[in-house]
């Protein structure tokens, strides 16, 4: 094997029943090097790296490691991380009932007499957690964490293996900027300790932020390995997509509103005790709202409080100027209120039914369950929305587990659309999603508003915000701290969000 | 930071079972007094009758933290039961040999159900249903007589007396009536014992938990998932027929109708105690008090002395409704709390 070389594999290809995922792909890891996986959804990232670190056997192909001789075949991910690859999975790979240190250790428990020292793994955990400044406690149950803390754990349990290759297949896409910049400190450390780091990321940015060498797949095929310095990004995305694309034109023209007059939404003093403060919002027909702040600022909390997902203990609240109250998510949805949650891991996904399934479910709901939605229009929107949202599929029976990680969530989008909402919440749709797709789903919500229906919008990247958006609710530690209507731009924003620190 | 209000509805789950545990022995007591319910060998008197169903409500527990189940046990018992009285009397096993058998038919037993189960990947209560009915009808292929044990030794075993130093009372004639329990229950508290450690203490217990909380993740992280599972059902089975010797030197027979629905009283007590049904819950302190809150209601249900035993069926299951209702709160609550 050449010198400063971790991991090759060569003319690696895997088959699914009725799909190609990986057609003789080729891959380098170098010492010391963090090296950037791209391509759309459903393009074999998670594919090639499931492969590598035996999750799925495959076809044909080599895969060496430095250090071995022959050729390397993983039979589980034990015996990856046995071999030095450690590897973080782009669906949550930890286990909700156990403690975080257990979760940290499972599998190399620190022993005392042959049996679990519960001390040791407990202090060692705690160490490990202290020393990436997440403050949390270690021996309690994993799934009293966010989303996001629990992601930082199991990117905690990787790095603590102390291996050669560190895998990362779209860690950052619950962090917040914050904990973003805590992982790159921590990828930035481990690569001058000379291990090799693949990371999977649909944010550009952050490509550009950290990494040394970009390889990019489509459909499957290895379209080529640049150094980042000669691989600008519109040529990256051209790369991804096979076509030429501009991810940064602009979608909407400036004159072209279509903000009517009457309201949908009249949200007077509504709160949600611990959550959400107190706040007023009006939002008109054909508007998107964009609701900005830091993660956890109660963006997501503000809109839980309209829908009812955290029920309103305080307030009123008018839907077309008529006074509603709203108990449930049912309540809302049958005053034409449509919600795609931020966490949809684990509010979303119902892995073993199909996609076309997946799709007419909140229908249904929203219906009934007495209404059977007939098979022929079940079809039709199930094809409507594969289409409008490019989901990549064979087929809409497909079952949504065998979809990859963006494309199930494209369905999940695809689930509210088909619900037909007045007014629709979207806490980060774009999240985990294809730069192609990002821009399809930008463009849909400018059309949804030009029909005459409400978006609510959040999302961390603000330049998204600031395509589609015609207003910004600023909010900051739970409360609604502002609005921004003229002169919507990146600087003003951030200001916003930072809060004139002057009077602080 | 961001850490949510802990609300550990499995520590309550537990809490609540002693507690309901102690009220209704105390209630017991107070109804009862005066027929002796109140003196402490009745109390070990519940874990003498139930010694057996101790040992198999461990593998049941263990089992259903998996998020299995293995309804097998029952007729597993009613097995053992029919082999060390046959063994004995039919063929003169010595009393040795027979338990070893038992043991081996245990552990195979358990081979075969984990091996369809966790390697195969085959439904737990499909496979387990099947072992339902093949241990019952292996009964009545071995004899559908009723065989009762006279083996000198298994009766020794079965008839030491283990006098505790404490708790004793003078009866009317003045004599010191010490109370006692049998070798059945030092097993059965030896087993909880064991399998505390193994879940609490050992790679493979944790693995159980890992499994029972979600699979996928469990597989990613390295575990081996279909080894665990199927080690897990040989445990159960394992368990069960030690259980089974313990039951036999109850009964002191074999027979084909032994120990029928034995399994829905072992997960009764496991649900009862605080094991979740949908997995990755569960521990066998809990199980013990579940199976001691069964074996109570048994023993009220005596003790009372008019009300047919059908009553402590009725019982049992109106608190297991009670039990998974309360599950099913708490998981809400988590989730509430959770959003
Ligand atoms: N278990 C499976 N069964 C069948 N097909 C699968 C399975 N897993 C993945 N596929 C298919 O293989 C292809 C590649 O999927 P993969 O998950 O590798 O994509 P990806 O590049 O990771 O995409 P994303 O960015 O959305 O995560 C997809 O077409 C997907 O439908
Ligand atoms: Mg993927």
């Amino acid at each position: 094997m050449e010198n400063g070389v971790v991991l090759t594999m060569r003319g690696i290809t895997k088959t699914f029943p009725g799909v190609k995922a990986l057609g003789g792909v080729d891959f380098t890891l170098r010492k010391g090097e963090i090296h950037a996986l791209m391509g759309e959804n459903g393009a074999g990232k998670s594919t090639l790296i499931k492969v590598l670190t035996g999750v799925y056997d495959f076809e044909n192909g080599e895969i060496h490691v430095e250090g071995i001789d022959s050729p390397i075949i993983n039979h589980s991910t034990q015996e990856a991380q046995n071999r030095g690859i450690s590897t973080v999975y782009q669906e949550v790979n930890l286990c909700p009932n156990l403690t975080v240190a257990e979760n940290l250790f499972i599998g190399r428990e620190p022993k005392k007499f042959g049996l679990i020292d519960w001390k040791t793994m407990n202090k060692k955990a705690q160490q490990i957690i202290d020393d990436l400044d997440i403050g949390i406690d270690v021996t309690v149950t994993l799934e009293n964490y966010s989303v996001a803390l629990q992601q930082m754990v199991a990117i905690a349990r990787a790095v603590d293996m102390e291996s050669k290759v560190l895998i990362l297949d779209e860690p950052t896409s619950s962090l917040d900027d914050n904990e973003v910049e805590k992982l790159f400190g921590m990828m930035n450390r481990l690569k001058e300790q000379g291990v090799g780091i693949i990371f999977v990321t649909h944010f550009l940015e952050q490509v550009y932020a950290v990494c040394d060498r970009i390889t990019v797949l489509r459909n499957g095929e290895l379209v080529g390995e640049y150094p980042i310095a000669e691989l600008p990004r519109v040529e990256l995305v051209a790369k991804m997509m096979g076509k030429n694309f501009d991810d940064l034109a602009s979608i909407k023209d400036a004159d072209d509103t279509c903000i009517k007059d009457e309201l949908i939404i009249d949200a007077n003093g509504l709160s949600h005790k611990g959550k959400i403060k107190p706040f007023d919002l009006e939002i008109h027909k054909g508007e998107v709202i964009g609701l900005t702040g830091l993660l956890g600022s109660g963006r997501s909390e503000l809109a839980r409080a309209i829908y009812g997902a955290d029920k309103a203990q305080t307030g009123t609240l008018k839907v077309n100027g008529k006074e509603v109250k709203i108990n449930a998510p049912i309540d809302a949805m049958k005053l034409g209120m449509g919600f795609l949650p931020d966490d949809r891991k684990a509010e979303g996904v119902i892995a073993d039914l199909s996609i076309r399934e997946n799709i007419i479910l909140a229908l249904q709901a929203k219906r009934g369950v007495f209404k059977l939605i007939p098979r022929k229009e079940q079809e039709r929107l199930a094809e409507k929305y594969i289409k409008e949202i490019q989901v990549k599929t064979a087929s809409m029976e497909t079952p949504i587990s065998q979809l990859s990680g963006g494309n199930q969530q494209k369905v999940i989008i695809g689930r509210w659309l088909a619900t037909n909402p007045d007014f629709l919440i979207l806490d980060e749709p774009t999240r985990g999603i294809d730069i192609g797709t990002k821009t399809e789903i930008q463009k849909l919500v400018v059309k949804l508003a030009k029909e005459g229906k409400s978006v609510i919008f959040i999302s961390s990247e603000i330049e998204e915000m600031i395509r589609t958006c015609d207003r910004m609710v600023v909010l900051r530690d739970g409360m609604k701290v502002g609005e921004i209507s003229e002169d919507i731009t990146q600087a003003t924003i951030m200001k916003a969000i930072a809060g004139g620190d002057s009077n602080e | 930071m961001k850490k949510k209000a802990n609300f550990n509805g499995n520590n309550l789950l537990l809490v609540i079972t002693i507690v309901l545990f102690v009220v209704m022995y105390a209630i017991g007591c107070i109804v009862y007094g005066s027929k002796g319910f109140s003196q402490f060998q009745s109390f070990l008197n519940i874990l003498i009758g139930n010694a057996g169903l101790i040992c198999v409500t461990c593998g049941m527990t263990c089992v259903m933290i998996t998020g299995g189940i293995d309804i097998s046990v029952g007729s597993l018992v009613g097995l053992d039961c029919m082999i060390l009285a046959y063994g004995m009397e039919k063929l003169h096993w010595s009393a040795i040999t027979a338990v070893i058998v038992v043991l081996i038919v245990g552990i195979v037993f358990g081979v075969v159900q984990g091996f369809l189960i966790g390697i195969l990947g085959i439904q737990p209560f499909i496979i387990t249903m099947a072992g339902l009915f093949f241990a019952r009808g292996m009964c009545a292929v071995i004899t559908t007589e009723m065989v009762n044990v006279a083996n000198e030794t298994f009766k020794k075993w079965a008839t030491i007396k283990i006098n505790l130093p404490f708790g004793g009372y003078v009866n009317r004639r003045g004599i010191y009536m010490a109370p006692y329990i049998r070798i059945t229950v030092v097993i059965a508290l030896i087993v909880v014992a064991l399998t505390f450690i193994l879940l609490k203490f050992t790679k493979f217990g944790r693995s159980l938990y890992a499994v029972g909380g979600n699979e996928t993740s469990a597989k990613l992280m390295g575990l081996n998932v279909k080894m665990t599972k199927m080690k897990a059902y040989i445990l159960s089975s394992f368990l069960c027929s030690i259980g089974g010797i313990l039951f036999c030197m109850n009964s002191m027979t074999g027979s084909v109708a032994q120990a029928k629905g034995l399994e829905m009283e072992a997960i009764a007590s496991a649900v009862i105690g605080g094991t979740l049904l949908t997995g990755g819950v569960g521990n066998v302190i809990g199980s013990l008090f579940g199976v001691l809150i069964t074996g109570t209601i048994d023993a009220l249900v005596q003790f009372n002395g008019k009300l047919l035993s059908s009553w402590s069926s009725i019982a049992v299951s109106v608190l297991l409704c009670f039990f998974i209702i309360l599950q099913a709160i708490f998981a809400l609550i988590k989730e509430r709390n959770k959003a």
